[in-house]
């Protein structure tokens, strides 16, 4: 394919939306219940990442083909519904593959369901485009979920446990931050996070400056 | 008894729902820019989030009985779903006063994490009912307050505060928030859960 003429494929702005312009963690600020609350180790925050991806582009492709079917009323039920339904596959299988990291994740696996970037994409993407268009908005949302989580997860593992995924990376007089285990590390990382790739991008909170 | 009480207090301050365990964020964030707002969607939540727990745990119960718990999370964001419903609708029949109160918060609750966290708690933490409801209350009560300080503060800076422009509008938020969880966090000892 022609290299300059990809840029103007639907496709190609479609998963640069989910990864860079409008990323849902960064700059929709989407999700961030599950993006602090689980990314106090790597691996944590790689497994909760697929599972949302996967989440995220199984609903959406769903919510896509029944979406002549869909009564107008009744359909944030129906996206509850089906949503639920593939979190409950992907909690059943981090139980029986993955059991050290499903009890690491404990509630925040069933907590999916309320993430705000599932239900915004079924209601802001899904009900209006053809499924191929769908996967492709789903697979670049989850992504860009999860290179954010990872980022985070990053940083607050090597600082407060001197890992990372579990292999030593600090010297052992390391003496490892407890905060940024906790909640607190969780919110500085992502406000300075957001602040670094706002700067960086040029892409500034115009509304907030009024 | 003291139980219970420590139990509350413990889901107010040292293991608030919002700003310890990170829960109902995009609310909390969306919804805190002045302080009116703030105290409404807090109100609505505290009230369905007590009543939806209170709801939840017989039924989890009775799925238990039926070897069906696989199944609680699809039937507790239904439940969770209806109440909302039925709610918006009863308030509006009997209570008009307290429904225009809630405005528009309402409806947005069914998708406030808070709600769903406080039924999966009690299943992982194998609560009785008592203690669910202390649980559930406390919870509330602890984002209320957080919702209500964050917007406090939102409020003040607002107007004269130099924010750096690549921190302003969501970032700043966020720093907000983790020196709040500090505070929070400074609490811990004082009752546990």
């Amino acid at each position: 394919m022609n290299w300059i003429r990809m840029k103007y494929t639907r496709w190609f702005n479609i998963s640069k939306d989910g990864l860079v312009k409008n990323n849902p963690v960064i700059i929709a600020v989407l999700g961030i219940c599950s993006a602090l609350a689980v990314t106090n180790k790597v691996e944590n925050a790689i497994a909760m990442g697929i599972g949302v991806t996967f989440v995220i582009m199984a609903s959406s492709m769903t919510v896509s083909l029944i979406r002549n079917f869909i009564p107008g009323k009744v359909r944030m039920v129906t996206y509850m519904v089906i949503i639920s339904t593939f979190v409950i596959l992907v909690q059943m299988f981090l139980e029986g593959f993955f059991p050290n990291i499903a009890k690491a994740l404990g509630a925040y696996v069933g907590l999916i369901i309320t993430n705000c970037i599932v239900m915004g994409r079924a209601e802001a993407f899904a009900v209006k485009n053809p499924v191929r268009y769908t996967v492709i908005d789903g697979f670049a949302s989850g992504m860009g979920y999860t290179y954010v989580l990872v980022l985070i997860a990053l940083v607050r593992e090597v600082l407060a446990f001197g890992t990372i995924l579990n292999v030593q990376v600090m010297p052992d007089t390391w003496p490892g931050w407890v905060v940024m285990a906790m909640a607190p590390g969780g919110f500085f990382v992502l406000g300075i996070l957001i602040w670094i790739i706002r700067e960086l991008s040029n892409n500034y909170d115009v509304a907030a400056q009024a | 008894m003291g139980n219970l009480i420590e139990l509350f207090i413990a889901s107010i301050l040292n293991h608030n729902i919002a700003l310890v365990y990170i829960l109902g964020m995009c609310p909390l964030i969306a919804i805190s820019t002045n302080v009116k707002n703030a105290k409404g969607m807090g109100l609505a939540v505290i009230f369905v989030v007590t009543l939806t727990a209170m709801i939840n745990y017989p039924i989890y119960r009775l799925l238990q009985i039926t070897g069906t718990s696989r199944l609680s999370l699809l039937v507790f964001i239904i439940t969770i779903a209806a109440t909302v419903q039925f709610l918006e609708m009863v308030l509006e029949k009997f209570i008009p006063r307290l429904y225009n109160a809630f405005g528009i918060f309402l409806p947005l609750i069914t998708v406030n994490c808070v709600v769903l966290a406080i039924s999966l708690f009690f299943v992982n933490r194998d609560y009785n009912f008592l203690q669910t409801t202390a649980f559930s209350f406390g919870s509330a009560i602890g984002w209320f307050i957080a919702i209500v300080l964050l917007a406090g503060i939102r409020e003040k800076m607002a107007n004269n505060a130099d924010v750096p422009k690549g921190l302003a509008g969501k970032g700043i938020v966020f720093i907000i928030l983790g020196i709040l969880s500090l505070a929070f966090i400074g609490f811990t000892g004082l009752a546990s859960i």
